[in-house]
């Protein structure tokens, strides 16, 4: 299979002289197309800031990173964001879904940034709503929702640009069991339709459904199956 | 009293950590106390130099017009007149000079000094035949000096001195007490701010007098053993029908006053509109603050902080804040209105400095207090109910949905989709921002407005050419007013556009986050303040010319150009637009991560 994304000498430093902190420090990974990839590791090991330099959200201090096999470190913001809207959906642990927007209307939102119609993008959110089994919800609000529902909804709109590469960040860290049964019945749909998953955990029952696990601890992985993709 | 040492030492430290806002609060707030206390000060500061006047010119306690002579025998021996001067024959006269025609009321008089009301020669000599003096603000619109000829009903004199007298009221406002304007000055299209004073000897005077335009009345100039008692000896002796006309003294000094008084109608509604402003401002910044001030606010609740405590923590922060500022103001103003007192040419001497009764001082403190209590009393209220968990988590304060807009937005470019949304979320700031153009745009176009009118519906005068002071001074205060406006607005401006920045951190870094570039983000930004701004800007534009209708003594308001109100309405979205990039692209810099990260609305 294609390599999706790759990465070698990933770092990320914050602070300056002895507050100097590598969160992420000297990291190489491989994902293939239609991988699911979890990262573990525990709170502050880095994993989450690794996800924003994966997802372009973050510029690192050294390294690269290559998706579709283009040096995204190199890119202007301009191409940058570009990237994040068409070949990344991102999966937060607070959802941050917008409150003043129904469902369906949180799910369009990319496609319509993308410069997608307003009809093709409702099309494309309401198809999306049907397969995470929320079209009765589609014009609930978030408040309305339960955690698990509003996850849901995000993953949607995580797909609504048939990206690439979904990122999900701690997804399921918010939900109870049931709506975190929920969620993983979800990334393993995803997982069976080809989609290409990386997520960050430090839940053991998420880091299962995973076909490769890379455990991470102070800003460095602690195995090699980083490269094993 | 430990509760008041906590209070304030809480409102120290919240004005410290925030303090370039402090600063704004402060500027907003004392620009509005310095004009009110400018507005103050103005009152009666030309009483001083009136009094000087007239004791320089021995000035009358009553000046009778009479229609007869003869008329005048009764009021000099009626009970309580000691001296006299008169009567004077008075003449409707057309001044022509520098190619300028203006009407003026030549009085003839004795080449001898008279006992009451003898001007006061400021440069050349007094009248002697063929040689006239011309009173001083007079003189100055004519731009007439000593030696000129000067034509007077086509005969040629010379100027021989410039004085001021204290018996009538100067140019422009020498009807004040009203005026007759007859054929003669009718012929040649003189309005009754277009009349002026002249003197000359009495045969001159008289033989200036036709048939056509004879010589119509005459001036007596009275002093009174009681001047405090010249209304009720007007009232006594004045006869509507055929004569005599008298006018007191306190009528004239008023005349005199009207040049200032003129500024203090413009100061007061100045005042009122830079208050209005400032209130917008105040309350755009508390409200941020609050935003801002969240978890500080949950964790004074979580260490065992009452609602009260809070409410007046927020509240102290501010109003001591509009103390200080309401000081500097009247410090300022203080300072300032002498600058705007100079009593104008008619009378001689320097205003006394103006002082600071305790009732301006009340007065400004309160107006301060006011505006800092009604834009603070909402948000600190809020901070006192807020729950303490959602509070210390820093969570979103609930954002209004309105779905016809979001609907709408659909079908509009990025910057526009997320500047609309933005826009809507937040309505109470959306319509303080829109308050605060419309004031700002209000005061523009009563600038406009008064320029359109003196140029237009006060045209006479500019036929005539005579420049009338009352009306560049009025204009320089509209001008001070509007730039005052202007600054503040512009202030108001970035406020708004940080608290709507501050306010939109999360939905900013979720756009980024779903793709959008942080030049979209930045625009759409821009985009929810200028569509906030729009109806402040197009509302402004009929306030403005209905407060010049208000203000303005011109039976008729001329109308600003239309070129110039378009060109305003889209200049002051130009600038708002420009002013919000200052907040959103600091803001713009902060990684999406972070703020996402902080779980931040």
């Amino acid at each position: 299979m294609d390599k999706v994304i790759s990465a070698r000498g990933l770092r990320r430093d914050y602070g300056r002289q002895a507050g100097l902190v590598h969160a992420v420090d000297g990291v190489d990974l491989d994902i293939r197309s239609g991988e699911t990839v979890a990262i573990m590791g525990p709170s502050g090991c880095g994993k989450s800031t690794l996800l924003y330099l994966l997802g372009g959200l973050d510029r690192p201090s050294a390294g690269q990173i290559w998706l579709g096999g283009e040096d995204i470190t190199q890119l202007s913001e301009r191409r940058l964001a570009r990237v994040r809207r068409e070949a990344i959906g991102f999966v937060f642990q607070a959802f941050h879904l917008m409150d003043e927007l129904t469902s369906v209307e949180n799910v369009e939102l990319p496609a319509l940034l993308s410069g997608r119609s307003p009809r093709a993008a409702r099309r494309r959110a309401t198809e999306l709503l049907e397969r995470v089994g929320l079209a009765d919800r589609s014009r609930f609000l978030p408040t309305q929702l339960s955690g698990g529902q509003r996850q849901r909804v995000a993953v949607a709109r995580a797909l609504v640009a048939d990206p690439a590469l979904v990122l999900a960040d701690e997804p399921t860290g918010n939900l109870d069991s049931a709506a975190t049964a929920d969620v993983l019945r979800l990334f393993d749909d995803l997982h069976q339709a080809g989609q290409t998953l990386v997520i960050v955990t430090h839940d053991t029952r998420v880091a299962a459904t995973a076909d490769r696990t890379i455990p991470m601890r102070d800003g460095v992985f602690t195995s090699q199956a980083a490269l094993k993709g | 009293m430990g509760r008041i040492m906590l209070i304030c030492r809480l409102a120290a430290r919240g004005t410290r950590r925030h303090l370039a806002q402090a600063i704004l609060l402060l500027i907003a707030v004392s620009a509005t106390t310095t004009v009110l206390t400018m507005g103050l000060a103005l009152s009666g500061v030309t009483s001083h130099p009136y009094q000087q006047t007239r004791a320089a010119t021995n000035g009358p306690d009553i000046v009778a017009t009479l229609q007869d002579p003869g008329q005048a025998q009764a009021l000099i021996h009626a009970s309580g007149v000691t001296r006299s001067s008169g009567p004077y024959p008075l003449l409707d006269a057309v001044v022509q000079l520098h190619g300028i025609t203006a009407g003026a009321e030549a009085e003839g008089r004795s080449q001898a000094p008279a006992a009451v009301d003898q001007p006061k020669l400021l440069s050349g000599s007094w009248v002697r035949p063929g040689g006239v003096v011309i009173e001083r603000a007079f003189a100055q619109a004519l731009g007439a000096v000593v030696g000129n000829h000067v034509t007077i009903n086509g005969r040629q004199f010379t100027v021989a001195g410039i004085a001021v007298t204290a018996a009538m009221a100067p140019y422009p406002n020498i009807c004040y007490s009203g005026c007759i304007i007859g054929n003669f000055w009718y012929s040649y299209g003189i309005s009754a701010h277009e009349i002026g004073l002249v003197w000359m000897t009495e045969p001159d005077v008289t033989t200036l007098a036709t048939a056509a335009n004879p010589m119509t009345s005459y001036l007596e100039n009275l002093a009174l053993s009681s001047p405090g008692q010249a209304q009720a000896f007007a009232s006594e002796y004045s006869s509507p029908i055929n004569g005599p006309m008298l006018n007191t003294w306190q009528n004239i000094a008023s005349a005199d006053a009207l040049l200032v008084s003129d500024e203090q109608s413009i100061l007061a509604p100045g005042a009122v509109l830079l208050g209005l402003l400032a209130l917008a401002s105040v309350a755009v910044l508390v409200g941020g603050r609050l935003a801002e001030n969240k978890r500080r606010v949950g964790l004074l609740k979580a260490a065992g902080g009452t609602p009260g405590l809070i409410a007046a923590t927020f509240l102290a922060e501010n109003l001591i804040m509009a103390l200080i500022a309401a000081v500097a103001g009247l410090l300022a103003g203080w300072r300032i209105a002498p600058l705007l007192t100079d009593p104008g040419a008619q009378l001689v001497g320097t205003p006394g400095a103006p002082s600071l009764t305790a009732v301006m001082v009340a007065g400004v403190l309160c107006v301060a207090l006011a505006v800092s209590l009604a834009s603070s009393i909402v948000p600190a209220i809020r901070a006192a109910r807020s729950s303490t968990v959602s509070a210390l988590a820093d969570s979103a304060r609930p954002v209004r949905r309105y779905g016809v807009l979001i609907t709408l937005s659909r079908r509009l470019p990025v910057p526009a989709l997320f500047g609309l949304r933005l826009a809507v979320r937040r309505p109470r700031r959306t319509l303080l921002s829109a308050a605060g153009i419309a004031v700002t745009v209000c005061g523009i176009t009563a600038l406009l407005t008064f320029r359109a009118t003196v140029g237009a519906v006060l045209g006479g005068m500019s036929d005539a050419g005579l420049p009338d002071p009352a009306i560049s001074r009025d204009e320089q205060m509209l001008a001070v007013i509007t730039i005052a406006l202007v600054i503040l607005a512009a202030i108001s401006a970035i406020l708004t556009a940080w608290a709507t920045v501050l306010d939109a951190r999360r939905a900013s870094a979720l756009m980024r986050a779903l793709g959008a570039t942080s030049r979209q983000v930045s625009a759409g930004l821009a985009t929810a303040q200028v569509l906030s701004a729009l109806p402040g800007a197009i509302v402004g534009v009929p306030l403005g010319i209905a407060l010049v209708r208000v203000l303005s003594k011109a039976t008729a308001v001329g109308n600003p150009s239309v070129l110039w109100v378009v060109a305003t309405i889209i200049g002051t979205l130009i600038v708002v637009a420009g002013l919000t990039t200052i907040p959103a692209g600091i803001a713009a810099r902060v990684p999406a991560p972070e703020v996402l990260a902080a779980g931040a609305d």
